[in-house]
């Protein structure tokens, strides 16, 4: 006997369960649910140790004194805080942006300044007024995976140069704008993250800036520098932003992500005047204006609190972080290699022949330490043989833990590429775009 | 009723979990039931002890949900819960032992052999490969023998791919099972109840530009659905016959998902069996429960007064 439901009518339609299916523009059916970001839902529990994360450590923030700033922002300039402000951006606040600047060498005006919500959103502003479809942008090799994103969803296509322990490398930069002119594709801009490069973790070399500065200068190709990081550095003070010696030739996006708090979404975009006002015009069909309350809050943060000395507390909370990672990598993965970074949030590790970082992950998720694989920074899938490990979030002791776990995890990969050979333990190739807490 | 879907846990299916319980809770929340969501944590066990609770609801997928740990623990603490108990969903979790239970009970499911990553080891992994496409012939398919959501299953048509579809299916656990491919019309039934008063809803026909993997079931667009299935009344019945003799012959209990596979001489084979099924917006269960014209909260709020009454 049928025990199912009777009279059940009988279809021939089919459902996708999306009505809007063909209705999508073809970028967006190019996306794709990763089993590799499902894999991150588990990161965010307490049991696992993550590498994963790119998030500032802000524990060590004032949370008290912050409160009462935000009720004082709220009692006494609240018709300001709580309403629509101007496309460019609050003016008081621009102008200190260009105090921030100074410490690297910009000199700007005010009306240079563009705020935008965090400087990812001047990655996609100006990748919006810049590239078509096809358009070639030139980034390092690793690059940021956030601006790869962006870059992604424009429908660019990104040639990665490659990098050392001095950053982007200048002769790799002009042969490949040479190349790309040679077979008639249109290079719009540089993409670089010249300070504690994320995920490099590699600093460009006081040397290099004006040769990267020059050389494209001379192939008319604009510069995108995105420095969250610059403050960061452990040892140095802060290098001259490549800004600072091309004030034509390059867009600069600044943040107040890591040097204050990342919850607060302001980043701003310094632009030559022409570029400015389309930045501006862009960034209000998206967002009407960056929101007034966040920059009222910067601004007075900058203004009553201790910021220098706070960006000092933090850069010897990343340098012990950075410590005990560096010492638990040698004491637990000897065979892989790493940079030391001196400076930012990560350390880039190379894994022991045949491994892939990518392969690896559920793996790691059961053994509870997550990271980042490499292919994650490349756009063309490359990377397996790399990870990215972030210090910025768990205490040393933390990251001390999820090393020797990562460790039992490199051991059993490394058991399967001695059964299985290399080749078998590569993964697909296929680009996977980590959620943007991970960025 | 009070009640408590826990979601979530450590497992690969983390994700899946908690998107099917937050819609439990919100189909669920209109009903005048209180209802909580909990993850499984180390708040756990005491929220179970000082909650008034009635009746909990484990949807968590994937290890520790579906392989009788949680139900183990519900058990030893008393409380009434939603699904199979714990020893039969043990017995369900691990695919080469419920294959065995429901080949021995004469229920068709692929061939398929059990290769621990230990073997391959000890015996050489060129020589195990080269003895599973001699005996199976090609296509197979590789998957982790304790598993869902197609996470770490591989459809291998060429020999060359054989090493990396093992590699890629011991990452998620160390022991692979390999089965024959059949080819045919899948169909997912959504069985309910227990024992002789377990009922099939209408199969829900998939299909699939490309392998049914992880982005195809969970990326809204990629697969097509038919629900009832295209299928004859004859094969109609075959389908559901055998969803019903696997939940009954390892005793599940008020709600399973088993997952079929229709070759083209009409053999219905049994490929998987899911104790807590998916119940996200894209998930098959869902979608067989509107296909028989029921409602999601009504059928939601029948499976937890049973396992309610039943204490």
């Amino acid at each position: 006997m049928n025990e199912s439901t009777p009279d059940v009518p009988r279809t021939t339609e089919g459902t996708r369960l999306d009505p809007w299916f063909d209705a999508y523009a073809a970028r967006a059916h190019r996306m794709r649910a990763s089993e590799i970001r499902a894999l991150f839902a588990v990161a965010s529990r307490p049991e696992v140790v993550s590498l994963a994360g790119g998030m500032p450590f802000i524990g060590g923030l004032p949370l008290d004194d912050i409160g009462e700033m935000m009720s004082r922002i709220v009692r006494e300039r609240g018709q300001v805080a709580l309403q629509y402000g101007s496309g460019q951006g609050d003016e008081q606040l621009r102008e200190q942006i260009t105090q921030v600047m100074a410490l690297e060498g910009i000199s700007a005006h005010p009306d240079d300044v563009v705020v935008t919500t965090g400087s990812q959103q001047g990655l996609d502003l100006v990748t919006n007024i810049f590239i078509n479809p096809g358009d070639v942008i030139v980034a390092e090799a690793p690059s940021y995976v956030g601006a790869l994103g962006v870059f992604r969803a424009r429908e660019a296509d990104v040639v990665h140069v490659p990098m050392d322990a001095e950053g982007l490398i200048p002769a790799e930069l002009e042969q490949t704008l040479v190349s790309l002119k040679a077979a008639g594709r249109r290079v719009k801009f540089l993409y670089t993250v010249p300070n504690y490069h994320n995920p490099a973790g590699v600093t460009l070399s006081l040397e290099r800036r004006p040769q990267i500065v020059d050389i494209c200068a001379r192939h008319g190709v604009l510069i995108l520098e995105d420095n969250p990081y610059g403050l960061l550095g452990f040892d140095r003070e802060p290098m001259p932003a490549l800004r600072s010696l091309s004030p034509e030739g390059v867009i600069y996006l600044g943040s107040f992500s890591k040097t204050f708090a990342p919850g607060y979404r302001v980043g701003w975009a310094v632009a030559p005047h022409a570029v400015r006002e389309k930045l501006v015009l862009a960034s209000e069909a998206a967002i009407l204006s960056p929101s007034n309350m966040s920059q009222l809050a910067i601004s007075s943060y900058l203004d009553h609190f201790d910021w220098q000395g706070q960006i000092k507390a933090f850069r010897e909370q990343y340098r012990e972080r950075r410590d005990a990672m560096i010492s638990a990598l040698q004491e637990y993965i000897p065979s892989a290699t790493w940079n030391v970074p001196d400076g930012g949030f990560y350390v880039w590790v190379k894994l022991p022949e045949g491994l892939d970082a990518k392969s690896m992950l559920p793996r790691a998720v059961t053994a509870r330490v997550a990271y980042v694989a490499g292919t994650a920074f490349f756009m063309d899938g490359s990377g397996a043989d790399h990870m990215r490990l972030s210090y910025c979030y768990p205490t040393p002791e933390r990251i001390r833990e999820g090393v020797r776990r990562l460790a039992t995890v490199v051991d059993a990969e490394l058991e399967t590429v001695r059964i299985f050979g290399a080749a078998a333990a590569s993964s697909d190739g296929s680009v996977d775009f980590p959620a943007p807490d991970l960025a | 009723m009070e009640v408590m879907i826990l979601a979530g846990g450590l497992s690969h299916e983390r994700d899946v979990s908690l998107r099917s319980g937050r819609r439990v809770v919100d189909a669920l929340r209109d009903g005048g039931d209180t209802v909580t969501l909990h993850d499984v944590d180390a708040d756990l066990i005491p929220s179970l002890r000082s909650d008034k609770l009635d009746v909990v609801w484990p949807i968590v997928h994937g290890a520790s949900g579906e392989d009788g740990s949680l139900q183990g623990l519900l058990e030893m603490l008393g409380v009434p819960f939603v699904g199979t108990a714990a020893k039969e969903a043990r017995v369900a979790w691990v695919k080469p032992v419920a294959k065995a239970v429901l080949a021995r009970a004469g229920i068709a499911t692929p061939d398929f052999v059990t290769l621990p990553q230990s073997l391959f080891r000890e015996v050489g992994a060129e020589q195990v490969l080269t003895a599973i496409t001699s005996h199976f012939g090609l296509p197979v398919v590789v998957k982790p023998a304790r598993g869902g959501s197609a996470l770490g299953v591989t459809l291998v048509t060429e020999p060359e791919q054989l090493a990396h579809a093992m590699v890629h299916c011991f990452a998620y656990g160390d022991i692979a099972l390999v089965e024959r491919a059949v080819s045919g019309t899948e169909v997912a039934v959504a069985v309910l109840g227990e024992g002789a008063s377990a009922r099939t809803l209408p199969g829900v026909e998939i299909v699939c530009d490309g392998a049914y993997d992880y982005d195809a079931r969970y990326n809204p667009g990629r697969v097509e659905y038919f629900a009832p299935a295209r299928l004859s009344e004859e094969l109609t019945d075959a389908v559901a016959q055998a969803a019903l003799a696997t939940h009954r012959e390892l005793g599940l209990r008020d709600l399973s998902r088993v997952d079929v596979i229709v070759a083209e001489d009409g053999t219905v084979n049994v490929l998987d069996i899911n104790v807590a099924p998916g119940l996200t917006e894209v998930s098959l269960f869902p979608q067989a429960v509107a296909a028989a014209g029921l409602e999601l909260t009504a059928v939601y709020r029948e499976i937890l007064r049973g396992a309610a009454a039943r204490g």
